[in-house]
């Protein structure tokens, strides 16, 4: 922990050589998510609600899921770039050191400017807490505490996955966006309103309904169930078996070193 | 302690071929080849050897670094550096070993040198005192003084690989693998890297792994050379043992006027430009005396010198009889 | 012109290289437009008299969006010329006897172009098939059909010609970064990528009809689904063509002005 925050010391030293650009990111990346708020403020305007959902309810969701995905972008960005680290020989340099890899790689790359993003979700946080309706005792404050912080493991596990897969190929990964990015970009309503299967595939496949849905119905109070808040808990085991696939792409780069 | 013993290695690729039909069909399905990377590679290297490993592009000697710096684990054979097989034991084995990627920087490129040391002595969990007392030490050797707080970015190459030593020196490794240190530096910078290679192995102990296509590095570093070419070792020799193989090869520069001079056998023309030619003698089958009576029985000889292969000429040869 | 259409066919081949790339980029667009359009649905069964079109028009809006979006992706920039602006190369780039606007132009054009050849096709068979409400359904007409594809190259290199003014104003700016992902996701909000354009406020829509915004994507689509038809339809094309005409006049002339900085400044 101590060498992460030296890394991430180092890394904040040299975004800061270029102040005008990283102000300008930052800028850029909060209305990058500024226009996905807008975009559901023109939906809620033309039809009021979706499945019973208010627009301060859904902002509260969007605001939970920005947070929890912008703060794994910014500390977990490392393996969001990792074919870049594996291309340019810099994991080669990584293991060359004797420390932990996962540690190493996620310290390469801290992403401070993804604080516009963060930002943002704490904006429309703020907008929602009072708006939203849901009076705030201590157990719907754990909740959200959950959520977040579920969030942050589930995302970071697909990062994970994201980055395993780049032992294998560096070709066609696109396909992880559906997970992290779309996760982010769908998870702004609650996935019940996909349908069934979908809020099914996200419970039981990629668990992010657990941190998102099933805790979001106990925040307003859809549900009296204390295993709905507790979920989240759950889903961050997920970041185990993300955790053994990174073991086995390990093994692989060892065994090819591609 | 370094042994290697018949290290394997082959690689898979994918074909890619040309051409607008060849992209479709790629679309489809791809063709692999396998390379034998490393044929059964087997060496030793004993405390504070320093060795040159030398071979053309592709011949293996990053493999072969990468297996005994545990990024790669061989197909088969055995590896064991300092009683430890690299890649079972990855952590406690780089903690003992320096290495430096001549082609990447291991410096954080905006912030000053000094921060990355910083850094590299958490990395590697050097103590405040020996971190200091080598830090001090490789100032004063690699002449870095002021150097250390520039931004890496604003160095230049040499003062840049100058750093990329120190780096990875902070943690007194016991063996040191160096890939093409000196590539790409001027003359000044070559030679006070080489200086300082020298002084490290010699006053440290510590062991030297060199690969380099410079060799002039090779001749004022190694004394014990290790040539691989196609995956397999060619050659493990001193350097002296290669130069009396090369012996029986001896140059000849000759500046002349006339029309030319014709070879015969054991005298070979490798180029001539009018009224200047090299040739090299083959000193088993025609002696160097008489070389020189032939051609000055051709032409009129205005200026004549006779030199021994360099060591690049001998490695080329050596390619050339190993066919590689 | 021939070394263009060399250069342009380079660039076409390179791209249909990436063959898992495309496969995966089909997965993803096919997943991404599916989560579309049953969000839309959630939205509609509650309303459906406020929703703008019919969800049958906008499913097949949707499908389109997804195969031709590497057309009008405007997140895509090359990194080749990125590079080269930012570190100065540029400089070498003018010794070469070609227009500098044109090439980037064909370049942008021909890596969009494999891209979408590549994942196009799949996309809209597999979505033909899909059970109604949400499969794609063909033109009304012949006619429609052959309007949407004129359309489409318009819409296609109005597009590129506005993100082609982007490029130029790297000259100029010393957060090339900044400005791209800032004049990114506004492109993207308002070309209608985001949500589609007949489901923004009336006021601000009737505004980015007659701006180039909604020159590039919507236009074709609209045309397709058959919500623009007869001689609106035709007027959004004449738009289009003036909007192209418009944005390469300014883009040459910006290029013009921005290299000769360039120079003067020793790169």
């Amino acid at each position: 922990m101590k060498l992460y925050l030296k890394y991430a010391a180092i890394l904040l030293k040299s975004q800061m050589q270029y102040k005008t650009s990283f102000f300008m990111t930052t800028l850029g990346q909060f209305l990058v998510s500024f226009t996905v708020f807008l975009g559901m403020y023109f939906m809620f305007d033309r039809f009021q609600a979706v499945e019973g959902f208010t627009f301060s309810e859904v902002l509260l969701c969007f605001s939970i899921i920005l947070t929890s995905y912008s703060l794994a972008e910014c500390f977990v960005r490392g393996f969001d770039t990792f074919s870049g680290i594996i291309s340019n020989g810099e994991f080669d340099r990584i293991m060359v050191r004797p420390r932990n890899e996962i540690l190493q790689v996620l310290a390469s790359r801290i992403e401070f400017s993804r604080i516009g993003r963060l930002i943002q979700g704490i904006v429309v946080f703020i907008y929602a807490i009072p708006a939203s309706g849901v009076i705030w005792t201590f157990d719907k404050i754990l909740t959200v505490v959950l959520m977040v912080v579920g969030g942050f493991f589930v995302f970071s596990g697909l990062y994970i996955i994201y980055a395993s897969l780049c032992f294998f190929t560096t070709e066609g990964l696109e396909f992880m966006n559906i997970f992290t990015d779309g996760g982010k970009e769908f998870g702004k309503y609650p996935f019940s309103i996909y349908g069934e299967e979908v809020l099914k595939f996200f419970t039981y496949v990629i668990p992010l309904a657990l941190f998102q849905y099933y805790p979001f119905m106990y925040l307003i109070g859809r549900t009296d169930r204390i295993t709905n808040m507790l979920l989240p808990i759950l889903g961050m085991l997920f970041i185990l078996p993300c955790h053994l696939f990174w073991r086995i792409g390990i093994r692989h780069y060892k065994s090819t070193g591609s | 302690m370094i042994e290697l013993k018949g290290i394997c290695k082959t690689f898979k690729t994918a074909k890619r071929n040309a051409g607008f039909k060849e992209a479709a069909k790629a679309l489809f399905k791809k063709e692999y080849s396998c390379i034998k990377a490393l044929d059964h590679v087997s060496f030793s290297v004993s405390d504070g050897e320093m060795v040159g490993y030398i071979g053309p592009n592709g011949a293996g000697k990053s493999s072969t670094i990468k297996i005994m710096s545990g990024i790669l684990v061989p197909d088969a054979g055995e590896c064991v550096i300092n009683g430890r097989i690299p890649w079972k034991d990855r952590i406690n084995h780089v903690k003992e070993i320096g290495v430096v990627f001549g082609q990447r920087s291991q410096l954080w490129w905006d912030v000053p040198v000094v921060d990355s040391f910083e850094l590299l002595k958490d990395i590697y969990k050097v103590s405040d005192q020996e971190f200091h007392k080598n830090k001090d030490v490789l100032t004063e050797l690699l002449d870095l003084g002021e150097i250390l707080r520039t931004p890496a970015r604003l160095l230049s190459l040499g003062q840049r690989m100058r750093c990329e030593i120190a780096a990875s020196l902070l943690h007194s490794p016991k063996i040191l693998f160096l890939d093409e240190p000196t590539i790409g530096l001027d003359a000044v910078s070559k030679v006070a890297i080489r200086g300082f290679i020298k002084e490290m192995n010699k006053e440290k102990g510590t062991t030297v792994i060199l690969t380099t296509h410079d060799m002039q590095d090779i001749e004022a570093l190694t004394e014990r050379i290790l040539l691989i070419g196609k995956g397999r070792i060619l050659l493990d020799g001193s350097l002296s043992e290669l130069k009396k193989r090369n012996e029986t090869y001896k140059k000849l520069t000759v500046d002349y006027a006339g029309k030319g001079v014709e070879p015969i056998p054991g005298l070979t023309i490798v180029n001539s430009v009018e009224g200047h030619a090299q040739m090299t003698v083959d000193t088993r089958i025609l002696s160097v005396s008489s070389a020189i009576s032939h051609i000055s029985g051709q032409v009129d000889v205005t200026d004549l010198s006779v030199s021994g292969a360099t060591a690049e000429e001998m490695v080329v040869a050596l390619y050339k009889e190993f066919s590689i | 012109m021939k070394k263009y259409l060399s250069f342009f066919r380079i660039r076409f081949i390179y791209g249909l290289q990436y063959r898992a790339a495309a496969y995966a980029g089909v997965a993803t667009q096919f997943a991404w437009g599916g989560m579309i359009l049953l969000m839309f649905a959630a939205f509609y069964k509650n309303s459906a008299n406020v929703f703008p079109m019919t969800f049958k028009e906008l499913s097949s809006y949707i499908w389109l969006q997804q195969a031709f979006l590497a057309l009008f992706m405007s997140w895509y920039f090359d990194n080749d010329i990125m590079s080269s602006i930012v570190n100065g190369n540029i400089a070498y780039e003018l010794c070469r006897p070609i227009d500098l606007y044109l090439m980037w132009f064909l370049k942008n054009m021909a890596v969009r172009a494999s891209r979408v050849v590549l994942r196009c096709a799949p996309i809209l068979l597999v979505a033909f098939f899909l059970p109604e409400p949400f499969k794609m359904s063909l033109p009304n007409s012949l006619l429609e059909g052959a309007l949407f594809l004129l359309s489409l190259v318009t819409g296609f290199i109005v597009l590129v010609a506005f993100s082609m003014l982007i490029y130029i104003t790297m000259f100029y700016t010393i957060s090339p970064v900044g400005i791209r992902v800032l004049a990114v996701s506004t492109l993207e909000f308002l070309t209608g990528a985001i949500i589609p354009l007949p489901f923004f406020p009336e006021g601000l829509k009737k505004v980015l009809l007659i701006l180039p915004f909604g020159s590039m994507q919507n236009t074709p689509f609209l045309i397709y689904t058959g919500v623009l038809s007869g001689s609106e339809a035709l007027q959004s094309i004449f738009l289009q063509v003036i909007w192209f005409l418009l944005l390469t006049f300014l883009g040459k002339r910006f290029m013009k002005h921005a290299l000769a900085k360039t120079i003067v400044q020793g790169g």
